[in-house]
């Protein structure tokens, strides 16, 4: 690691401004930049904390039924305070990682590092969420743009995300046995207008929609609507803990699963 | 009732009280006054020619003390070999040099170019990164059977070709063999990869090199198993330092798998700056460095194939197996896949006639070495599974067909060379089918079902040759070194006792276990007997703990040296009470005259040793102090039955364990519960190398699985709760406790079980196309298995 200066800021105003310096890197709860700075793959002038801004830390739900998850929320927090109104997102919060990620990590951090194989980018797609900034609202299906790639301007803070609360909804992880990161995961939430399914780990573009499933589910919500589909095509990764093909037959597998489950 | 004492007592192991409270004292835990720290620049590219260093640039740095390279190691030996292993033709390998650091070529990725001493490890990787390199990248030889091919690149430009030796075994009986083959009624082949392994003891390796220009002596505290042994390989071989003004120090460590027992070129330059710079020189390795410079275990690609009659005996094993060294030899790396590996090819059964043909190949990648069984899994796992192949295709029992071809009468002398003393096959068979509940497997493959999953039995052998070993037998095996181990028994005048070994535990509980021996057989409290080892300043010259030796070869010495004790004391003590030595008894610590009322106390006798006022001066020196070598007069062979049942996700191909069992005959067994848990931490690893590790290299030389995101480690929640048992004992036959050491049996004998489970799982799913899967099976792989 070389060496970096540090700030913690109180506010988001104060937040912003130590991010327009040279230089200056966002840190969530450190669980990749960290690693990153000790394998001294990145190295930031100054490191602007975001874990003591007190309007970005905590869960509630809003005057229109969202769930409201402060941006600088660690994953242990939302596994608790959103097990009542969002407990599919409170379950997959719970198995991101070991308990030290899970006091650690943050759903900012998570979101704006945007990991092709992380869990909350399914959530935030799958519920079709809004991801608030200090700029501005940006729905999911915008947000997400491709591995590692989002929608965030440079110094651009996520404060919160807002999650519709489905019907129905549950996430299937099938964990690469090494990482334990998702090899795949899908999201499925069923909404009054239609279902959303939401698949991380197996594409090369990341998260993504599964558009037939979608299709399928929203005109009959079960298993079988599922095995009937084609796995989904696109830039399904290839590595040494599986071929496209087994990560394309896994979506498919993962989503009938994740669709048994919401019952 | 089990014993609360002594030999065959559970006791509680006296060191976890250190380890478990932040007080172990290990090798990093050691800082030095003026100590350095040293940043090794490694290769990052596999092969290549090495044109320049530059270092002017990282000479300036802040912090920077002195930068080396392969030139200051010009006039240094390079890291020997401690094996020589001789062709089937009678030629000796061919053996390249191995530089402490790189001269004119990078062989691997990880290989080190350059060292960077500084004030701070911070500074010496500042420097290290304004290091110029003038690389010019070669072609990699990644793949064992390309690296053989005429045209391929070479590792080592003044070798002839990337072949170390082409080792036949035994040479003789090829022509019988091949002759058997063909008159066979049935003859069944198989061909699998024993997966590369990166052994991740939990304690990285770390060096501290110290010199004192006073007194011209040199020091390297070490993260080793066998300290005299680096003592001897670095002193004599590398450095030029005798033994006397060589001082090699390996404190608690934790663990070692094998990884530890060899030669580092990291322990050698730490050594040596120490002596250049006149500081302490320190190296501390990260788990990133570990992955690419602690020698990694198997890698051997085989073929496989048994010969049975009409009557499913077995006539013949012919194997071919091409065995991976990685870019150098490690220390006793030929070794592990000919004398460790072919001699263990009759496995339990009387196979009258066996060739074994290994290539062992040069590629670009890390050194391989012994790993937890070394050789013995890799026999162990070709054998096993290829008798369940052979059940398979011979519709009969796998049980029955070990159980019909198994040695039932002892000492058996297998056709590869070695001669098993005792055991008892089908009594670990029967003790394991006690453990299984066999018959009520069907129920449980029904429940399974219900759940949407396919559920395996898989059951299979071992046996392995520990107490490694005999010198002269090993010297003619090519060896460099001898095989005893030592003890020296002090007695203080007080009573108390210390045993300084020449093992070394690391792990193993030897501080408990050797102290419940010598307690037992003077009949005093163990906690008045306390081990030392680890450092050649204050033991006797000894080979190290690895091969599962250390109580069978290490305890025997300690056995043997505390004889001499006894001897003595009782003349002591007869003299005290006025008796002749014959009629001396001694028990519980007490000295008594056989036939009368009169006894002097273990303190007694210990105490006029030392204050020889009324002692048999003229005829006996004072002081209580005793000194045994141990060499073997032959291996122990521990055996067991293993079992284990899966569940398999036909959606998935997500292999589950159910349970796991293992029956093993170690011999006599001194502290059960440290057996039993040798034996956990063995199953973990055996369930690691089938389910889920595996060292993944590109075609290019890079490697794939180089942290724990790519490289998986069996973890708490991957493991079922064993059943263990060693119940079943045939005592050794040739050492003085009967003894057989059960350190790497849960590592040899699982991965065989596993995978006749898994194929099991899926023959009962109706995939019967499934003849074997490559380990790790992984998801992944056992899903692509399925599709056919």
């Amino acid at each position: 690691m070389y060496n970096f200066e540090f700030t913690k800021p109180a506010t988001i105003a104060d937040a912003v401004a130590a991010l327009g310096q040279d230089d200056a890197q966002a840190l969530g709860g450190g669980q990749t930049l960290l690693p990153t700075m000790k394998q001294r793959l990145a190295s930031p002038g100054t490191l602007v904390s975001l874990n003591a801004i007190p309007e970005m830390i905590g869960v509630c739900v809003n005057d229109v039924g969202e769930v409201c998850i402060g941006g600088a929320t660690t994953h242990a927090v939302v596994a608790r305070e959103a097990a009542a109104s969002y407990p599919a997102l409170a379950a997959l919060a719970s198995h991101i990682g070991d308990p030290a990620v899970r006091n650690r990590g943050t759903i900012g951090g998570s979101l704006a590092n945007n990991d092709p194989s992380a869990c909350y980018p399914a959530a935030a797609l799958g519920s079709g969420a809004t991801i608030k900034t200090n700029l501005r609202d940006i729905a999911a299906d915008d947000y997400f743009q491709g591995m590692f790639e989002t929608a965030l301007e440079d110094g651009e803070i996520i404060t919160e995300v807002r999650f519709p609360v489905p019907h129905k909804a549950n996430y299937q992880k099938f964990v690469q046995p090494a990482s334990r990161f998702a090899l795949v995961g899908v999201f499925v939430a069923k909404y009054a207008d239609g279902v959303r399914v939401a698949v991380t780990g197996a594409s090369s573009e990341g998260v993504f929609r599964w558009a037939e499933a979608e299709a399928a589910l929203s005109a009959n919500f079960s298993k079988s609507a599922v095995e009937g589909l084609a796995a989904p095509e696109g830039a399904m990764i290839s590595d040494l803990h599986g071929t496209a093909e087994y990560r394309a037959h896994l979506v498919k597998v993962m989503t009938g699963r994740a669709v048994a489950a919401a019952g | 009732m089990p014993k609360d004492h002594g030999i065959g007592a559970s006791s509680k192991r006296r060191e976890d009280v250190r380890f478990l409270t932040g007080r172990g004292r290990y090798t990093d835990d050691i800082n030095l006054y003026g100590q350095t720290y040293v940043h090794f620049l490694r290769s990052d590219v596999a092969h290549g020619r090495l044109n320049a260093v530059d270092t002017s640039a990282a000479e300036a740095m802040p912090g920077v003390i002195r930068i080396f390279t392969g030139k200051d190691f010009e006039g240094v030996g390079g890291l020997p070999c401690g094996w020589q292993v001789t062709d089937r033709h009678g030629q000796p390998m061919q053996e390249p040099p191995h530089p402490v650091l790189a001269q004119g070529k990078v062989r691997h990725v990880g290989d080190p170019i350059a060292a960077i001493v500084a004030e701070t490890p911070a500074q010496a990787r500042n420097a290290a990164e304004a290091i110029v390199l003038d690389i010019e990248e070669l072609p990699a030889v990644i793949d064992m059977k390309q690296a053989l091919s005429p045209d391929a690149p070479k590792v080592h430009d003044d070798l002839t070709s990337n072949l170390c030796y082409d080792w036949g075994f035994v040479e003789d009986n090829k022509g019988a063999v091949d002759e058997a083959f063909a008159k066979a009624a049935h003859v069944t082949t198989l061909e699998l990869v024993n997966n590369r392994l990166a052994p991740n003891a939990m304690e990285p390796r770390v060096a501290v090199g110290d010199y004192n220009p006073g007194t011209d002596d040199s020091t390297l505290y070490t993260t080793s198993q066998n300290p005299h042994v680096i003592r001897l390989l670095m002193g004599a071989f590398v450095l030029g330092i005798p033994e006397h003004k060589l001082r090699v120090v390996a404190p608690d460590v934790g663990g070692g798998f094998g990884s530890k027992i060899f030669h580092y070129a990291e322990e050698a330059f730490c050594t040596f700056a120490a002596k250049q710079i006149k500081r302490p020189v320190k190296w501390t390795s990260s788990r990133s460095e570990a992955f690419i410079s602690d020698a990694h275990g198997r890698d051997h690609v085989t073929k496989i194939e048994l010969a049975l009659d009409g009557d499913n005996n077995f006539m013949a094993i012919r194997t071919e197996t091409y065995a991976n060294m990685g870019a150098y030899l490690s220390t006793f790396a030929p070794s592990i896949p000919t004398w460790l590996h072919g001699t263990l090819m009759a496995g339990n059964y009387k196979t009258p006639l066996i060739y074994v043909n290994v290539k062992a190949v040069f590629t670009n990648t890390v050194p391989v070495d012994a790993y937890r069984g070394a050789g013995r899994p890799e026999a162990t796992f070709q054998l096993e599974r290829l008798v369940d192949k052979a059940a398979r295709e011979l519709g009969v029992d796998p049980v029955d067909l070990r159980r019909q071809n198994f040695i039932t009468t002892f000492p058996y002398a297998t056709p590869v060379a070695v001669e098993y003393d005792t055991g008892d096959y089908n009594a670990t068979m029967d003790q394991l089918l006690t453990m299984i509940d066999r018959d009520g497997f069907d129920a449980r493959a029904a429940k399974s079902k219900a759940e949407g999953k396919l559920r395996g039995l898989g059951i299979n052998c071992y046996i392995e040759a520990c107490g490694i070993a005999p010198s002269a037998l090993v010297g003619q095996l090519g060896a460099r070194a001898g095989l005893y181990e030592s003890a020296t028994v002090r007695v203080n005048a007080t009573g108390g006792i210390v045993v300084m070994t020449g093992s070394h535990s690391h792990g193993q509980g030897h501080e408990t276990s050797f102290a419940q021996v010598v307690a037992d057989m003077i009949g005093v409290p163990e906690a008045q007997v306390e081990i030392v080892h680890g450092d050649t300043a204050n033991t006797p010259m000894g080979m190290g703990t690895y091969g599962s030796r250390s109580i069978a070869v290490g305890g025997s010495a300690m056995v043997r040296a505390t004889e001499k004790i006894i001897n003595k004391a009782k003349k002591i003590a007869a003299h005290l009470m006025e008796a002749s030595d014959s009629d001396i008894e001694l028990k519980d610590g007490q000295f008594t005259v056989a036939g009368t009322d009169k006894s002097v106390a273990w303190g007694d006798v210990t105490l006029a040793a030392y204050v020889p006022h009324n002692y048999p001066l003229t005829e006996l020196e004072p002081g209580l102090e005793e000194t045994a070598f141990y060499d073997p007069n032959n291996f122990t062979y521990p055996a067991g039955a293993y079992a284990c049942e899966v569940e398999v996700d036909p959606e998935t191909g997500k292999v589950t364990l159910c349970s796991f069992a293992a029956a093993d005959d170690f011999g006599n067994v001194i502290n059960p519960m440290i057996v039993s848990g040798q034996v956990h931490g063995g199953i973990a690893q055996g369930v690691g190398q089938a389910l889920l590790e595996n060292v993944s290299y590109d075609e290019n030389g890079q490697l794939l699985s180089a942290s724990y995101m790519d490289y998986a480690m069996p973890r708490a929640d991957d493991l079922p709760f064993y059943q263990v048992d060693h119940s079943c004992v045939t005592p050794c036959t040739h050492n003085p406790l009967g003894v057989k050491g059960c350190g790497e049996a849960g590592a040899i004998g699982s991965p065989p079980a596993i995978v006749n489970a898994v194929i099991d799982a899926l023959h009962r799913g109706g995939m019967t196309h499934v003849g074997h899967i490559n380990m790790p099976l992984t998801p992944a792989r056992v899903w692509a298995a399925m599709q056919g």
